[in-house]
This record gives C-alpha cells, structure tokens and sequence, in this order.
C-alpha cells in the first residue's frame, strides 16, 4: 500500500495497464511530454515511449473517432478529454458510433475504449470548467459511466474501464483530485494522505463497474451520491447527528439497483444528490426507479439535491455547488416527513 | 438601401436544373495521359498539380496512355469489367426488389462502379475499409456473396445483423468492411485510427475510406485529414465526388471555387483528382497511394471525379432537381463501357463475351436473390427472435435490459 492522491491513483492504473498490456495506448491534449493538464498522465510517455502516451491535436470528435478505429482494429485506447466541458464536440461519435457499433455490426466489431475527464466545479473554472454532463451519457444506451470518490476506487474502477469491451466514459471529480472535499469550502484545504481510501495498491486490482460500495453504514435514511457529492453528504450526515446510509454509486451505468433497493427497503427513507443540474438530471432516473421499486416502503417522499438549472457561475461558486447545508436541510425534511 | 458597394450573399446554385439542357463545356477536363505521376515517396510539394488537374488514363478510342497506365494484365482487366458489372446487375435487381416492395429501401452506385471496384482490386484484402453506402463494389470485388447482402436487405433469418440495420448498411468483418453507420462521414476518422493501430503494431495492413463530396462538408472529414497528417496515417482518403448530395449540388460542398483533392495540400499530403469513371486511372492512382501508405510515407485523399447516375436512393426522384438526361451529357461516360471499349480495343473481349457475362452475372444474381426471398423479405417478418433487440447493446446485459427483454415477452405472451 502506497498513500496517492486520486490524481497519483489514476496515473497508477494507467501505468499498470500500459505494463500489462501492449494494446493499450494513451493520448489526448498535452497528455504526452507533459503529462496533462492535471498531472495524470505525469511520467507515463516517459516511461511507455512517444508510440504509447501521446498528444493529440485538439479536436475531441477526431480523438474518440480515432480511438473507435484503434478499437476495431484490437487496440484498448484511453483517451483523455482534457475537461469534461469539452466533451460536446465528441457527442456524435460517442453517441451514434461507439455506443452502437457493438448493436450495429451483431457484435462484429465494439468500442473497447475509455474517455477519461475530469468533471466537477469546487474549483472556481465557470460555466466552462465546472460541468458535470454525467446524464447526457447515462442517458445512451451502450455507453458505461463511472464516476469515483476516491483514489483507491478510482484506479481499481478504470482499470476495469480500459479492460472492459464496451466504451465507458470516466468522469473525475477533479475537486478531489487532490484531497476529499466535504463541501466545507472555507475549512483548510485536506489531502488524501490521512484518508483510509487514499492507501493504495501499488499493483494490479481491479473494481467491477456496477457495484456500489457502502460509504456510511446507517438504518435512518438512504443517500444516494457519487462522486464529490459523496463526501458533502458524509459532513451532512455527521452534522444532522442522523443515521444515515450513503451509497457511493460509483458506476452510474451499469447501476447497482440492488444496493439501491435493498438500502431504501432498510430505511424508508431516500435522499438523491448529485452536482449535476437537476431537470432530467442522472438523479431523476434514480428517484423514479425507488419510487417504482420501494413506494410500499417510503415513508417520506424522495428528495433531491442538485446544482441549480442553470449554467455553473463563475462568481457564485459557492451559491452553485449543492453543498453540506442544502443537503443537511434536505435529510432533516425527510426526516420530519 | 440598396448601394452598388453593399454587400451580397453568394448562395451556390446548381448549373442545371429541371428543363435546362446540360452542357458541360465549361468543365476544364484535361486529356487523358497528361497528368505526371510523381515518385509514391515524393514530397506533397511535388503532387499539388494532381490536386486541382484529372488524372485519366483511358483516352476516347479505349487506348490507355500516358505515365499512369497501371499496365494491368487482361485477366485483372476482365475480372474488373466482371466485378463493375456484377454491382451493377445486383443494383438493378435490388432496386427493382424495392419497387416490388420487397424491401422498404435501397441505393445504386451506378455510374460510380469503378470507385470502388478498382480501388479494391489494387489494396489486399485484408486492408480495412471503411466505406459509404455506395461502395457495395468493395464487397462484390471481394468475393462476398450477393446473397448475404440480400439476406440483410431483406431483413430476413439469415440477416447476420438481425434486422437492426437499414437495408445497405451492411459490416462484414471477414471481408474487410467496417459496420456502415448511417451517420454521414463519422467512418472517415474512424479509418485513420485503425489505420494509426496499424501502425503501432508494425502490421503491414493499410486502411481506406470513402466519403461523399456532400459528407465531406462534415468535421469529421476535417479531423480525419488533421489526425491522418498528424500522424501520417497509412490510409487512402476517398472523396467521391459524384456531383450531388441529394438535390445539393457539389458547389454546396464547398466545390465551387476550388477542387476537393485541393483540401490535402493545406494539410500536407498528397491530394489527387482522378476520373473516377476511368477504371485504369482509379485503378493506378489506388495502387500509387497504397503503396506509398504501406511504405510509411502516409496517407493521400484521392478525389474521384464522377457521376452519381441512380437517385439519391429509392425514395428520391431525381426529376424534381435535375434534367432527367443529365447523365447522358456526363463528359466521362460510364465506367463499364470505357472498360469494355478498352478490353474490345485490345482484342481481349468481344461483344458475344461480353453478352453471356451479362446473362451469367444475372442468372447468378437472379438464383441468390430468389434463394434470399424464399428465407423471407420486407413485410413478412420479423424473422428473428425479437427478444435478439436487446442483445449487444452491452457485451453483457445488464439487469435493466433484461427486465425490459422479459417485458417485452410478457406482451409476446399476450398478443391476441
Ligand atoms: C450526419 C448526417 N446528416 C445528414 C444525413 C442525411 N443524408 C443521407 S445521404 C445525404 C447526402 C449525402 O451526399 P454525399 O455525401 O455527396 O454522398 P452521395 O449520396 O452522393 O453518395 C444526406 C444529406 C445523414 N445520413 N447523416
């Protein structure tokens, strides 16, 4: 066990994955010399060779167009969006070709690729470098979405991402990059080191996508949260003094619906949380699954708490992000109800 | 306010439209043998002629002439003139299938065999293509039965993509032919990556992909030639340029003022306009830029100046938007008949030949297609399991599709 940052974790997975497997290649803006704009490809061009770690010219559609080729020809190509923000160029050849190529072709040919970005505010990036589009793509059929919490799930979890044979889109919550953020914004700055989840495997492991994980054993209320939002709603339990029982989703789709009922039927109680904006948003198709689910269970109506609808401000960061107080007030109403 | 000085919006217009008379004349078509054919490594400083010239090879009197005469044995000649043909007939039968209502859709190439027909005939089979709808000549070239593809066309049992794709866009991964999408122009980059894969493995296959003048409009044709430049792909870049995109005339693709072989020299690699009715220039042009791809000096758009002679597809009439005989007036002629006249010229062929070709290759076309429609055709189905609808969306069906499977054959169950 090695203490890493998520940023450490992830470039781990990466470099045990260029050792095992010659198939897998990496690139992206500035990944290569550089080392990425966030450090997570640090040191991977350096060690793997120009051939197997580099840059791409900024142009995202083309970047996961050439990775779906690289796919079809045998290859497990990682590719990084630089933010998720700057994924949209991309959309259609997300969307109509990699999703649908394994449909398309009756499995002649699949997109085992992976597109990494960081997403997320926390950071003060505005409306451009903030954004969480986890639910335009959760929304596609075909397309996996996972989103971790923390550095140990995040290297186990994109390991499986490169392993896995159908596309996955790997969301990072860049505000954790470098340390648990509960929300707290005006607390001094944590990092990952005294964190239990910030011990990490040097080796190869790997997390199934689909599976949740327990982040708060409690029997009062169910939180379902991924991502940054799993540590706001850890401060917000502990602040409330209530008993709750946060599920960390980590893989969006395939989505773990047992954990999810089996919590709810516990506790009668659910609560939603994501950063996302809420119309449509990925926390809509949760509460309408516990509520098709679980209703005979409920004790209280579901609850959600989300980013506003409406574009990440620059200036109202704080205003924006969905943070311990709004989650706190929502778990206290479900509590009375 | 109108002033002389205010500006004015150019909208392109096509030069030809319903009751005109076409006349080509104005088409600057250089003569058949005149164009250079630079060394496969030259520099793309040396080939920038070939991107706004036409390189032609058989001349008016079926006489090949000039440096790019590929110098093909008759036996590579006939079994070209076999395998355009053969397109041809199956096309015919198809469209005519459509009109029976046999099938809800289909699209000729018509006129634009050599394009595809050549270009497979001078890479090796397994170099991967990434095709259009309207290069069904890679597959015949290929020696892919037209009784799979009907199969598909007809939706029926032996469809091997089980009835989830429109009739044409076919995947055939034994036969090199990557999943067609439906999705204008998302194959282009797509080739470059695997041929970038190529690469990287040190493999010796190449890639090649087409697009249509109209698609290539699209970003990703743009990215493509970015990556292929970038990272000098080993890939052949096709654009057809068959003058129309639906009732859009070339000039709407951005073809006006410019050649589209002229979007390789901005990006640095050699761009080439070649009639793309001239099976020997196609042909030659193909070879040249599959061996300058295998030999690590990158990739080449080749333009293929042509004529799309069907309609769009069997739900566009043609009529609405262009003169009817335009096709007659088509200054290249027709790619069978300019390899036939070359096969007579050189005594290689003869019109009794060419005769029982034509009634073998229907005969042929005929006894898979009546073979195909007995498994079933539009209309008749569906002919697989419907619960097949959920498969393949993921490697592994996750618990959700399942649910929805089951759903589905809870109504099964009930239908009356
Ligand atoms: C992205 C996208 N936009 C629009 C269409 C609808 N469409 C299908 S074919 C076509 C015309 C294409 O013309 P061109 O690229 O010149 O090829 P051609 O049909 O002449 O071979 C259009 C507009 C589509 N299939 N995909």
């Amino acid at each position: 066990m090695t203490s890493m940052n998520m940023v450490q974790a992830l470039n781990s997975a990466m470099d045990v994955m260029l050792a095992r497997d010659t198939n897998v290649l990496i690139f992206g803006e500035d990944v290569g010399f550089f080392g990425g704009v966030f450090r997570v490809t640090e040191g991977l061009q350096q060690r793997y060779g120009e051939q197997r770690v580099f840059d791409a010219p900024i142009a995202e559609s083309g970047q996961i167009a050439v990775a779906i080729g690289m796919g079809a020809y045998g290859l497990r190509p990682v590719v990084e969006c630089q933010f998720a923000d700057y994924i949209y160029p991309a959309f259609d050849q997300l969307v109509s070709e990699a999703a649908r190529l394994r449909y398309r072709s009756a499995g002649e040919f699949n997109a085992p690729i992976t597109v990494r970005a960081p997403y997320g505010g926390g950071i003060f990036g505005g409306q451009t470098h903030s954004q969480s589009p986890e639910g335009l793509f959760t929304h596609v059929c075909g397309l996996k979405t996972v989103i971790p919490s923390n550095p140990y799930d995040a290297k186990g979890l994109l390991i499986s991402a490169i392993e896995d044979d159908d596309p996955v889109l790997f969301f990072e919550p860049k505000r954790l990059y470098a340390g648990p953020f509960d929300g707290h914004y005006e607390k001094p700055v944590e990092t990952w080191a005294k964190h239990p989840a910030g011990e990490v495997p040097a080796g190869y492991y790997a997390i199934p996508l689909g599976k949740a994980a327990v982040a708060r054993a409690g029997e009062a209320l169910t939180i379902l949260a991924y991502g940054t939002m799993v540590h706001v709603a850890l401060a917000a339990a502990a602040e409330t003094g209530v008993d709750a029982e946060i599920l960390d989703l980590r893989s969006l789709m395939p989505m773990d619906i047992e954990a999810i009922t089996a919590s709810v039927e516990k506790t009668g109680r659910c609560l939603i949380v994501h950063e996302a904006t809420r119309t449509s948003g990925y926390g809509a198709e949760l509460s309408a699954l516990v509520q098709e689910r679980c209703f005979y269970h409920l004790e209280a109506p579901i609850l959600r708490v989300t980013g506003w609808d409406t574009p990440y401000p620059r200036e109202f960061e704080w205003e924006y992000f969905p943070g311990p107080l709004r989650v706190a007030e929502a778990i206290r109403k479900i509590m009375a109800g | 306010m109108k002033h002389d000085s205010s500006l004015r919006l150019h909208i392109p217009e096509s030069r030809f439209r319903p009751g005109d008379v076409p006349d080509f004349n104005y088409l600057d078509l250089p003569k058949a043998g005149d164009a250079k054919r630079p060394a496969i490594d030259a520099k793309a400083s040396q080939t920038r002629d070939l991107a706004y010239g036409l390189v032609r090879v058989i001349d008016d009197q079926g006489v090949p002439i000039g440096p790019w005469d590929p110098k093909l044995d008759p036996e590579t000649l006939r079994k070209g003139l076999r395998y355009m043909l053969q397109t041809r007939v199956f096309d015919d039968r198809m469209f005519k299938a459509q009109r029976q209502g046999k099938t809800p859709f289909y699209m000729k190439c018509t006129g634009e065999e050599a394009v595809s027909v050549a270009q497979a005939l001078a890479i090796n089979r397994d170099d991967m293509c990434f095709a259009s709808y309207r290069q069904q000549g890679l597959l015949v070239a290929r020696d892919w039965p037209v009784f799979d593809l009907m199969c598909q066309i007809y939706s029926n049992g032996l469809d091997r993509l089980k009835g989830r794709q429109l009739p044409v866009l076919y995947s055939v991964r034994e036969a090199g032919f990557f999943s067609l999408s439906g999705n204008l122009g998302t194959q282009f980059p797509q080739a470059v990556g695997w041929a970038m894969a190529s690469a990287y493995k040190r493999d010796t296959k190449i890639a090649a992909a087409w697009i249509g003048e109209g698609a290539s409009a699209e970003g990703d044709f743009h990215q493509a030639l970015t990556f292929a430049a970038v990272y000098h792909a080993p890939v052949i870049l096709n654009l057809v340029n068959n003058q129309w995109a639906i009732s859009s005339s070339q000039g709407v693709a951005g073809g006006e003022e410019t050649t589209f072989a002229s979007r390789a020299v901005g990006f640095g690699f050699p761009g080439i306009r070649v009639d793309g009715n001239d099976f020997l220039a196609v042909y030659a042009v193909s070879r040249w830029a599959a061996e300058r791809a295998r030999s690590n000096h990158g990739p080449t758009l080749i333009e293929h100046f042509t004529y799309r002679a069907a309609p769009h597809s069997t739900s566009d009439d043609p009529s609405r938007y262009r003169p009817g005989d335009e096709y007659q007036h088509w200054p290249l002629g027709d790619p069978i008949i300019r390899l036939k006249a070359h096969l007579l010229r050189i005594g290689e062929w003869d019109e009794a030949r060419h005769a029982a070709l034509t009634a073998e290759l229907e005969e042929q076309v005929d006894t898979a297609n009546k073979k195909a429609q007995k498994l079933g055709v539009h209309g008749g189905g569906p002919y697989h399991d419907p619960s097949t609808m959920f498969e393949d969306v993921y490697k592994e069906m996750p618990w959700h599709l399942r649910e929805q499977q089951a759903e589905l054959a809870h109504f099964k169950e009930k239908k009356p």
